[in-house]
């Protein structure tokens, strides 16, 4: 029995960290140069965010960007840049971050790669419970983001409570995930088929996730929601790499894992909420964040990097979705795929020749 | 430990029967008998999904429509309308759900399904690049390009996947699907915003549903679906080595990269058929295997012919329901599984310890 549940395939992608300990000096040599890709990271965040704001279609030079900034009234230029480009910018790096770090979260806590809240079934909660606030109730703006966070929540709360039978094992919380997600996703394809036309389209805009309707308001709620549970994430993360060796191991090792799993899922999800009701479930940031930032890092799981690297795919994305085509912007997460997606498939290839791909 | 001790020793008999290494031994004649009750179970809702409907009719009409059929009958003709689209749906619920079965052996993952190999989402991107730029419309017109994208796609994950001396690990394949099925959704996703005729076309193919497919669709699919099925039935021994994970796998004798080779191509031409038929239903490849294995125990010499009876249970039973239940209309079988199958599946994984892979 027991090792039949060595047996799945996270096994493979187990935690290198734990599989040997090296020598003191290879962990402190480790140490640094993980240091330096997180800050490496960190840099293409900031540069991109500069890029995000001064450049493309509108550009804006530093020293106006600063001027701007400091209170100057330049005409055109400042409303460009404080009512659309910033908060756009802003909005795109707190949920690249959000959604990185949740889907990493999951993913590690359930030690499976393709268990992000999009595939067991949270942001399906969201989308189902948006898309029948569009096409039911003609819902628009703060009103669709509101049922998005509602619907997750609910949908998450339902997916703990009936998988917790003396405790939720993780397999069966994956299972239970499934489900919904099925039930959830058929929901939002039969209202797409039983609406008109106009209002399915607006449904699959939204569906898409986008940055075009970012503004200083939702700005406030994403910032606030996010400097109290980022650092509730920090906090939690260290029973995280307990739980990534598997319940009994965990519990063996002093984490308490019913009540760390039910602190990191809540963080997790309301982490995953809280961006979908600012952008719409921005397709696949945390299911591709987290092995990206694994297989960047040598294999080892790291929330930091994780939501870097989420804040790098939307912005990026969210560049060229603004700019790809003159005069429109496409929604971001139409981007957010085509460019993640190839390069974690580059880097499963790489990885395999040297030998660490499992 | 059992799994170890027994796999791990070199006895022929191991290598060539690994059946006893799983903790539950499958009794032969109970197996049978199930497998028995499942094929009787699919028959009388294959009777039911010719009966029922918007105008249902009895059971001895049934039979004769089928056996002495009368033009003039209006009742028989019903019958007769309603006989393509139960056949497309015992093929396609047979393969589906065969092929999930299989997919999870590969990828040795809960998750898998035909979602995973990308090979949905290669499909719907062309059928949307099928409408967009060549103005398809019709059911018939979509299963070149169903069938292309998802043999293109399911190729790409396999070839990203097996690059280096390791192959294709479980993670990599899984990974690389998943990692395929986001691009290739954002692409068909930004042609969808941006052309509301082709939105139009596509999500009611993208729902999934048996109606509507004549007998030309039964004609192009069946041939594949069939080789397909044959393929991936004969595969139960070498998943269940595969099962013990690759080294074990390795020692028992098995070219492991081979072996997951030949199951991907039967469950490729599985997922691309059946999605070219009916549109991309993915819950039935996902959730009847995990039902199954309460059934047939791990073994997955049963747990592939259980699957290929039961998926078709699921589909006809939801689509039966699907034409019934918001009359005068129809609610589209991919809606239906999901509606119908997934609070049985909750209620399973709840109440009953599911085998885990």
């Amino acid at each position: 029995m027991s090792a039949l549940q060595q047996a799945p395939a996270p096994a493979g992608q187990g935690p290198a960290g734990f599989r040997s300990s090296p020598p003191a000096g290879a962990r402190a040599r480790r140490r640094r140069s993980t240091a330096l890709r997180l800050a490496t990271a960190a840099f293409a965040v900031v540069v991109l965010f500069a890029v995000d704001v001064l450049l493309g279609t509108y550009t804006v030079t530093i020293p106006d960007f600063l001027r701007i900034l400091g209170g100057a009234d330049i005409p055109g230029a400042s409303f460009i840049v404080l009512e659309n480009k910033l908060p756009r910018a802003v909005i795109g790096l707190l949920i690249g971050v959000a959604f990185g770090v949740s889907g990493a979260v999951f993913q590690t806590m359930l030690r499976n790669p393709l268990a992000s809240p999009d595939i067991i079934g949270i942001s399906y909660g969201a989308s189902a419970s948006a898309v029948a606030a569009i096409v039911l109730f003609g819902a628009a703006g703060a009103a669709v983001s509101l049922s998005a966070l509602v619907g997750a929540m609910v949908v998450a709360a339902a997916i703990y409570l009936i998988s917790r039978r003396g405790g939720v094992a993780g397999y069966r919380l994956i299972l239970v995930g499934i489900g919904f997600a099925a039930v959830m996703h058929a929901l939002v394809s039969f209202l797409i088929t039983r609406t008109d036309l106009r209002t399915a389209s607006e449904a699959v805009l939204w569906l898409n996730g986008s940055l075009n309707s970012s503004n200083w308001d939702r700005v406030a709620v994403l910032v606030a929601s996010i400097l109290v549970l980022l650092p509730a994430a920090v906090i939690l993360s260290r029973s995280l790499q307990g739980l990534e060796l598997g319940d009994d191991a965990a519990a063996g090792l002093g984490v308490r894992v019913e009540a760390s799993r039910l602190g990191l899922m809540s963080t997790a999800v309301a982490l995953a909420a809280v961006a979908t009701a600012a952008a719409g479930p921005v397709a696949s940031i945390a299911f591709l964040s987290g092995p990206i930032a694994r297989r960047l890092l040598g294999n080892r799981p790291s929330l930091a990097m994780a939501g870097l690297v989420g804040a790098v795919i939307v912005l990026a994305a969210d560049f060229v979705a603004a700019n790809l085509i003159d005069g429109t912007s496409l929604p971001v997460g139409v981007v957010t795929g085509v460019l993640g997606a190839p390069f974690l498939l580059w880097l499963l290839a790489t990885a395999n020749r040297r030998g660490q791909g499992g | 430990m059992a799994v170890q001790a027994s796999a791990v020793r070199p006895a022929p008999s191991t290598v060539s029967r690994p059946a006893p290494a799983f903790r539950r031994r499958s009794s032969m004649p109970r197996n049978l008998v199930q497998l028995g009750v499942a094929a009787l179970v699919l028959l009388a809702f294959s009777i039911a999904s010719l009966t029922i409907g918007a105008r249902s009719v009895g059971i001895g009409t049934m039979v004769d429509a089928v056996t002495a059929f009368d033009p003039s009958n209006g009742e028989h003709a019903v019958v007769l309308s309603r006989v393509p689209r139960t056949i497309v749906g015992l093929l396609v619920g047979a393969a589906l759900a065969t092929a999930g079965a299989a997919l999870q052996g590969i990828a040795r993952n809960p998750l898998a399904d035909p979602g995973i190999l990308g090979i949905n989402a290669g499909a719907s991107l062309a059928v949307v690049v099928g409408i967009y730029v060549f103005g398809l419309s019709s059911a018939s017109g979509y299963i070149w390009f169903a069938f292309a994208g998802a043999g293109a796609a399911a190729l790409a994950v396999y070839a990203v996947a097996s690059l280096g001396r390791e192959g294709a690990t479980p993670v990599k394949l899984a990974l690389a699907g998943a990692a395929l099925a986001a691009g290739l959704g954002s692409l068909t996703n930004a042609v969808l915003v941006s052309s509301q005729e082709t939105l139009d076309a596509f999500r009611f193919w993208q729902v999934g549903t048996l109606s509507g497919r004549g007998w030309d669709v039964i004609g192009t699919v069946t041939p594949f679906l069939l080789a397909g099925l044959v393929l991936t039935l004969a595969t139960g021994k070498v998943l269940n080595s595969l099962a013990l994970g690759d080294d074990v796998a390795r020692g028992l004798g098995q070219n492991v990269g081979l072996a997951r080779g030949i199951t991907a191509l039967g469950v490729v031409i599985l997922c691309g058929a059946a999605t070219a038929a009916a549109g991309p239903i993915a819950f039935v490849g996902l959730v009847i295997p995990h039902v199954v294995r309460l059934v047939s125990g791990p073994d997955y010499r049963w747990i592939l012919p259980f699957s290929a009876l039961l998926g078709p249970v699921l589909l006809l039973g939801a689509d039966i329901i699907g034409r019934v239940i918001l009359p005068p209309g129809e609610v589209q079988v991919g809606i239906m599984t999901a509606v119908v199958g997934a609070p049985v599946f909750v209620w399973l994984v709840r109440r009953r310890r599911m085998a885990q892979l």
